[in-house]
């Protein structure tokens, strides 16, 4: 009963501002012009290669090469969507409303989750088509082994960024404190600590690099990673868990 | 019916809240006095259980607030006019708050009407005036009909119109049998508005009754005595002959006389039998404002100062006359609105209990207010402004 009036409630919240809407127009747009960009200059590449990266050309992966950048978007999509009530102030109206303190949270969080979803999925297939498109005679079928598990995965993948974003700002509650930890982290620190050998073995298990295993089709040759891709998208889905978690546990003893 | 009991909340080492015990009944409108950072802010969101108190409690009908069945349909709250997503519009911002309390849409509309803001209810309230702000936030308290209402200084920003119109709006809330609890700055507006009192200085309870009773308290009426000027004489005489009929004589600036403690025609008599002329015999009553401002001398935490302008003034050309600058009567003057105790200590109310669980952090004898500045400015008129 209280469940459903807090989701009620939080939809018009979400469709009644317009960073909701710039925020996720902004993720599928980077998304997928990046990802037909970069499949585009990939098929110019492709006869350049040598042999070894021939065979591991992942056609699936390169036109979801805009994620990198559309995340970011998700990202402040998620930050917005919770600390906006603790910007404006509207949080005390709100917990004064419903004083449990848990179902208003989870309800805010469920809301913006199935939003995130639908409008990732729909980038993550617009962008692998579009990039197949482009992609020409190296392209790859969606019926092939493998490609739909990647396609919905990247809308997942989307979609866990966004809930993860969720639970740091319940945490943190400051939109420019939460943006300037996750910004920076998802964007630099991570792909640097997933590229330098030294950290490599520890910046796999960090929520993107292992999600984003999820939209792999073709495994790189000598990839040691001890996960596939269901695995990888567990280790993003445990983050989040304890993201939303810690999130949760402050809301409900701290003052509001 | 609101009550707290013990309340008390700290802050790291700061208390904002000590020991607080009242009661609001319903039927009333109960005004929330306080100097700024008293803790009204802060004992209004423990009602709504936004902030847990440290210790002691605050129920509303018997229940602590998160535990309160159907709160939103029971209490409404207006705690800051500000708190609204400025780029929602007014009806959407209602409509989440309705919706959040299984309230139908339908209220909105009535609400938004209620507040007079129904054409601009599809405008972002980022747009806002502070005093459409505060009709909006009045509007999302009156939402759910609840039967307890609190506001956080609701007339801030408002015109006189809307003043008008939130005192009304009270007192009928009040009359249909309803707990309304308001805290304000503007003493007028609370003397008009309330019938009942709290107020609080430091965290603490300072008093708890009637506005009536609390005037009367907290001010001495005093008549104010005035003898020819031509005849200075005549004004020491009186002064003698009031003194020994058990009358307190205070001179006042403009040469006048303050006396307390005897009646009008008593002091004409006096004044007579001395043989006397009276070119001013004039009561005058204490207004709520005073009984505060002499009530929370004590507890005022942020004291404005005389501006100095050190080294920002210009300097003026050789054979000026520097400008003498008096200070505004009330400004910076400690006695101004402080006639003498009423009784000795001129605290009428029993000092709070030290609580249980710790020492009073207040038992200590108050600090003498940070030097008045205003004994400074009279002086400095004698001398000139800068010798430059």
């Amino acid at each position: 009963m209280a469940t459903t009036q807090v989701l009620r409630s939080e939809w018009t919240k979400i469709r009644s501002v317009a960073s909701t809407v710039w925020t996720l127009g902004l993720a599928a747009v980077l998304t997928i012009a990046l990802g037909v960009l970069i499949s585009i200059l990939s098929r110019n590449e492709f006869n350049n290669m040598n042999a070894r990266d021939r065979l591991s050309f992942d056609p699936t992966f390169i036109s979801f090469a805009g994620m990198s950048l559309g995340q970011l978007a998700m990202i402040v999509f998620g930050v917005l969507v919770v600390s906006n009530e603790y910007s404006t102030g509207m949080i005390r109206t709100s917990l004064a409303a419903v004083p449990q303190r848990g179902t208003f949270l989870f309800g805010k969080v469920a809301v913006a989750t199935v939003l995130a979803f639908v409008v990732g999925l729909a980038t993550s297939f617009i962008a692998f088509f579009l990039g197949q498109a482009v992609l020409g005679v190296h392209r790859a079928q969606i019926g092939d082994p493998g490609v739909l598990r990647a396609v919905i995965g990247g809308g997942l993948y989307m979609t866990l960024i966004a809930m993860f974003s969720m639970g740091v700002a319940s945490m943190l509650r400051s939109p420019m404190l939460a943006l300037g930890i996750l910004m920076p982290f998802f964007f630099l620190i991570s792909n640097i600590l997933g590229n330098v050998s030294a950290t490599k073995k520890i910046g796999r298990f960090l929520p993107d690099q292992a999600g984003s295993k999820i939209m792999q089709v073709v495994t790189p040759i000598d990839d040691d990673t001890p996960y596939g891709p269901w695995g990888g998208l567990g280790i993003m889905v445990i983050w989040v868990i304890l993201a939303l978690f810690f999130g949760y546990v402050l809301l409900k003893k701290r003052d509001a | 019916m609101i009550e707290a009991v013990g309340l008390t909340k700290r802050y790291g080492a700061k208390t904002a809240v000590y020991n607080l015990s009242f009661q609001v009944r319903p039927g009333t409108v109960t005004g929330f006095l306080g100097p700024n950072g008293s803790g009204k802010s802060t004992t209004m969101r423990m009602i709504l259980g936004l902030d847990q108190p440290t210790t002691g409690q605050v129920t509303i009908g018997g229940y602590p607030y998160r535990k309160l069945p159907n709160a939103p349909r029971q209490v409404g709250a207006l705690l800051d006019a500000k708190a609204v997503h400025g780029g929602r519009h007014a009806r959407n911002h209602l409509l989440c708050l309705a919706q959040l309390s299984g309230i139908p849409a339908r209220r909105v509309d009535e609400v938004l009407g209620v507040v007079g803001l129904q054409d601009v209810a599809k405008k972002r309230s980022k747009g806002f005036s502070l005093g459409m702000g505060q009709r909006l936030g009045i509007a999302a308290a009156l939402l759910g009909d609840p039967q307890v209402l609190l506001f956080d200084e609701p007339v801030n920003g408002l015109d006189p119109e809307g003043i008008l119109w939130v005192r009304n709006l009270m007192k009928s809330l009040a009359a249909e049998g309803r707990t309304v609890f308001v805290s304000s700055h503007l003493m007028s507006e609370m003397a008009l508005t309330a019938e009942h009192l709290i107020v609080i200085g430091r965290g603490q309870l300072l008093a708890d009754m009637s506005v009536r009773d609390f005037i009367s308290h907290n001010s001495a009426d005093f008549a104010r005595v005035r003898t020819p000027e031509t005849e200075p004489q005549q004004r020491e005489k009186l002064t003698a002959a009031l003194t020994e009929a058990g009358g307190q004589v205070l001179p006042e600036q403009d040469g006048a006389l303050r006396v307390m403690g005897l009646p009008l025609p008593r002091i004409s008599d006096l004044a007579h039998g001395a043989d006397v002329r009276l070119w001013e015999l004039s009561p005058h009553q204490a207004s709520l404002e005073e009984a505060y401002m002499r009530m929370t001398q004590g507890a005022v935490d942020y004291r404005s100062t005389v501006d100095q302008r050190a080294g920002l003034q210009q300097q003026l050309p050789p054979g000026a006359m520097p400008q003498q600058q008096f200070p505004a009567p009330g400004q910076g003057q400690p006695d101004w609105y402080a006639p003498p105790p009423p009784q000795q200590g001129g605290q009428p109310f029993a000092p709070p209990q030290a609580a249980p669980g710790g020492p009073n952090p207040y038992a200590a004898p108050p600090q003498p207010p940070a030097a008045p500045a205003a004994p400074a400015a009279p002086a400095d008129l004698n001398k000139p402004e800068d010798p430059r």
